[in-house]
């Protein structure tokens, strides 16, 4: 038991550890040019080693954070002209060829001796070349924190039994989400009522007031004497205002769907995902820095980020621009007899794709260096299978995907090193041994499950 | 709309119009809102479309007849600007409404009002029969990037772009599948569904390639009625179609194709009886029914259209080159 305990432990750790939310972040940029518009690009790597690098570099040159992120955009959005332009007019194939090569040409440049005085060459930026504006942001303060402060070591003195439990109740409430959420589906319709706009007005007014009251108070808890400057109160009164939106819109929708039956269920689902990560916690608490580089802080920008990131996409999927988007993914020569711009369609979809890649490259190196063979053809591919598991043209398909894709590779290899001899498989192997598994696992769900998790395999029947 | 369409539901109104038009290949219209001149297109040695001059009339409905391979496609992929014509620069010159289409692409030919279907039809499978649809509305303010992310800027024109949108399909009988995929439709209703998504944008001229190829005979009946109507509320069609009672029946002039040219021009009773057209198109016995036993009792004498048969195999390679093409 303890073994399995211990595995579990790890592959949580993986799941929400800063670089799973920074390739989640890239996976929705992804999901954006292939999933939504059929873009087939295959050099997501190389924008996130350039917006990597455009933060990097900028914040060597003593460049303010903000304006950094800024020249990271600015430098995807410029490599996806260089890359639109000559191939967007062409068919789809085209723009795979180039996407690779000009990922890996950025890669090369990045290693390039000539270049070492700017990008580190081979060994990298280090991190505490950058890292130092992004740290000194957090609000959390210092020391370290265990999430949940309230767990299975303050029961029955952590005995074995109330983590097995801890492990049932996960188990069980995510089986009965997705029980839940797969009756809803079958039975279609819209669960959400809409909301009328002096509600919405309200909510908004109130998430802005309690935002700005948590913006003084928490940091005033948090004991910390750093960042008072004005941008870290204004990352502090954003990232508030947004959680207090988020449950304050949740909560009024969960009031509004509760008056019908299907609308309880939906309700129910959303309340057993809720108590499902409490479980998690509780069970496998986490110990991390407050602010440190690689503690709550940058977990908690990462996974925030990643929530913004979807709630982007989910407005602009919505509207009548993502519908152009998917009718270029069906039928370029059909959008044009519409009198609809193909071309600047797809040049707006890869650069928002692209920007969201860059942002992902950015947090990707808030723990690590900025080292070019970091960020390759691999992690393009692992951004694919990511897609492909969570579901393309999904809103958090790609989230599901990412997470599921990391945290079973290193179930699968602490699982095979605790239980494969070391006479048949090493320590070392395991590590292949995962990646191996991973991919035939990726076969097997696309000839079993082609629209991934959460994708509609109505839709995919029609695939001409 | 132009002032010589006022009145264009009347049948005498048009012939009156059209009596003074000479009956010949490139004559001049009263009041023509497509012409077009030198306008050669060549697939390797094969020659799919070489028109010197066509004139098309407002406010009516134009046939475009001819053999398999005459070039009735591909002169639409010039047009419409999915095609460039190999005279393009050496004085091949086409205007619409005015306009010079000469170096326009082909969504900024639609969106001049110009709209066309396709013979191969284009649904967009994995979308709704209503998202199809909706794609059809031009001046969308939601589809601009800056501005969608604001639901209230365009959830008002959305509403009224839905309203027009499920009154067509009303029209056309897709109401009750608005809500499935189009990749679900069949292929007729999938002619229908591209038919109502070109109407979607109000076009000037709505460009039609074989709308009723595949469709059954009671909706023939009521698409004709819909373009009809469409002519009597100001839009004028051009349309591509095999079907002679067709033709017949709802055009006011036909234009016929033969080898990329343009043979004959008139109104379809005047062309059906030019002996150059039956010889290139319609065969000795285009009014009997082949279907028909008695004809075959009698042991007619079908000679000339097997030979109109063999003829049109022979010039059949340009039509294919170009299907291939947007297949």
């Amino acid at each position: 038991m303890d073994t399995i305990l211990s595995i579990l432990n790890a592959t949580l750790r993986e799941a929400i550890a800063p670089n799973t939310a920074a390739v989640a972040i890239a996976v929705i940029g992804l999901n954006i040019h292939f999933g939504f518009t059929g873009l087939l690009n295959i050099g997501q790597a190389g924008y996130m080693l350039l917006g990597a690098y455009g933060m990097a570099i900028s914040i060597t040159y003593d460049i303010p954070l903000l304006f950094a992120v800024l020249i990271g955009f600015v430098v995807s959005f410029v490599f996806s002209l260089i890359l639109g332009l000559p191939t967007l007019k062409l068919r789809g194939d085209y723009l795979a060829i180039v996407t690779i090569s000009a990922a890996e040409i950025v890669r090369y440049s990045g290693r390039l001796a000539a270049f070492e005085d700017f990008t580190g060459g081979s060994q990298g930026i280090f991190g505490k070349d950058y890292q130092g504006p992004f740290i000194s942001l957090s609000f959390l303060g210092s020391g370290r924190l265990t999430l949940l402060e309230f767990n299975y070591t303050d029961v029955a003195d952590g005995a074995r039994w109330v983590q097995v439990l801890g492990l049932i109740a996960l188990i069980g409430a995510i089986v009965g989400a997705v029980l839940l959420l797969k009756s809803l589906k079958s039975s279609g319709g819209a669960v959400l009522a809409p909301t009328s706009s002096t509600v919405r007005s309200a909510l908004v007014a109130a998430a802005l007031v309690l935002g700005a009251i948590l913006t003084v108070v928490v940091p005033a808890y948090a004991d910390r004497d750093t960042a008072t400057d004005i941008f870290s109160r204004v990352v502090a009164f954003v990232i508030f205002t947004s959680i207090v939106l988020a449950v304050l819109f949740g909560g009024q929708a969960a009031y509004a769907a509760w008056k019908t039956s299907k609308g309880r269920k939906a309700v129910l689902a959303g309340a057993l995902i809720i108590f499902a990560v409490l479980a998690i916690f509780f069970t496998f608490p986490k110990t991390y820095d407050r602010t440190g580089v690689d503690g709550w802080w940058v977990r908690m920008i990462a996974w925030f980020i990643v929530g913004l990131s979807c709630a982007v996409v989910f407005l602009l999927v919505r509207s009548p621009w993502g519908r152009l988007l998917r009718g270029v993914r069906e039928d370029e020569d059909a959008m044009r007899s519409l009198g609809k711009n193909v071309f600047a369609i797809k040049m707006q979809a890869l650069i928002i794709g692209g920007m969201f890649g860059s942002l992902g490259g950015m947090v990707y190196v808030l723990t690590g260096t900025v080292q070019a063979d970091s960020m390759g053809r691999s992690l393009t591919f692992f951004a694919y299978t990511a897609l492909l598991l969570g579901g393309a043209a999904t809103i958090f398909g790609p989230v599901l995907g990412t997470i599921i894709f990391f945290s079973a590779r290193i179930l699968i290899r602490e699982a095979s090193g605790a239980y494969i001899p070391d006479a048949i498989m090493t320590n070392s192997q395991t590590e292949q041994f995962s990646y191996v598994v991973v991919g035939v696992g990726l076969m097997l769900l696309v000839i079993f499950r082609p629209q991934g998790i959460l994708g509609n395999k109505r839709e995919l029947r029609f695939n001409v | 709309m132009s002032e010589t369409t006022v009145g264009m539901a009347d049948p005498a109104v048009r012939r009156q119009l059209m009596a003074d038009v000479a009956q010949e290949p490139g004559s001049a219209k009263p009041d023509s809102i497509l012409s077009v001149d030198n306008i050669t297109r060549r697939f390797g040695g094969i020659t799919a479309v070489d028109v010197n001059h066509l004139e098309v009339q407002r406010g009516m409905i134009t046939a475009l007849i001819g053999p398999n391979g005459a070039g009735k496609t591909t002169f639409f992929n010039l047009i419409t600007g999915f095609d460039k014509p190999s005279s393009a620069g050496k004085g091949a010159h086409w205007s619409f409404d005015g306009a010079t289409l000469d170096k326009t692409g082909a969504s900024a030919v639609a969106k001049s009002g110009m709209v066309r279907t396709f013979q191969l039809t284009k649904a967009l499978s994995r979308m709704t029969v209503m998202d199809n649809m909706l794609l059809g509305a031009k001046d969308q303010r939601g589809e601009s990037l800056l501005r969608c992310m604001f639901r209230p800027i365009w959830s008002g024109q959305e509403r009224e772009v839905e309203e027009k949108a499920a009154g067509l399909l009303e029209r056309f009988k897709l109401l009750e599948k608005k809500d499935d995929y189009a990749g679900s439709l069949s292929g007729g209703q999938r002619k229908l569904l591209e038919m109502a998504r070109a109407l979607m944008s109000d076009p000037k001229m709505i460009m039609l390639d074989e709308p009723m190829a595949g469709v059954n005979p009671a909706l023939t009946q009521s698409l004709l009625g819909h373009i009809q109507a469409l002519r009597d509320e100001g839009t004028t069609v051009l349309f591509v179609e095999h079907d002679m009672h067709v033709v017949q029946h709802i055009s006011d002039w036909v234009v016929v194709m033969a080898e990329g040219q343009i043979v004959a021009e008139g109104p379809a009773d005047t062309v059906m009886a030019n002996p150059a057209v039956i010889d290139a198109y319609l065969g000795a016995h285009h009014d009997t029914d082949l279907g028909d036993d008695d004809l075959l009792d009698e042991g007619a004498d079908l000679g000339p259209v097997s030979e109109t048969v063999s003829d049109e195999q022979g010039s059949q390679s340009p039509e294919s080159h170009d299907e291939g093409k947007h297949a």
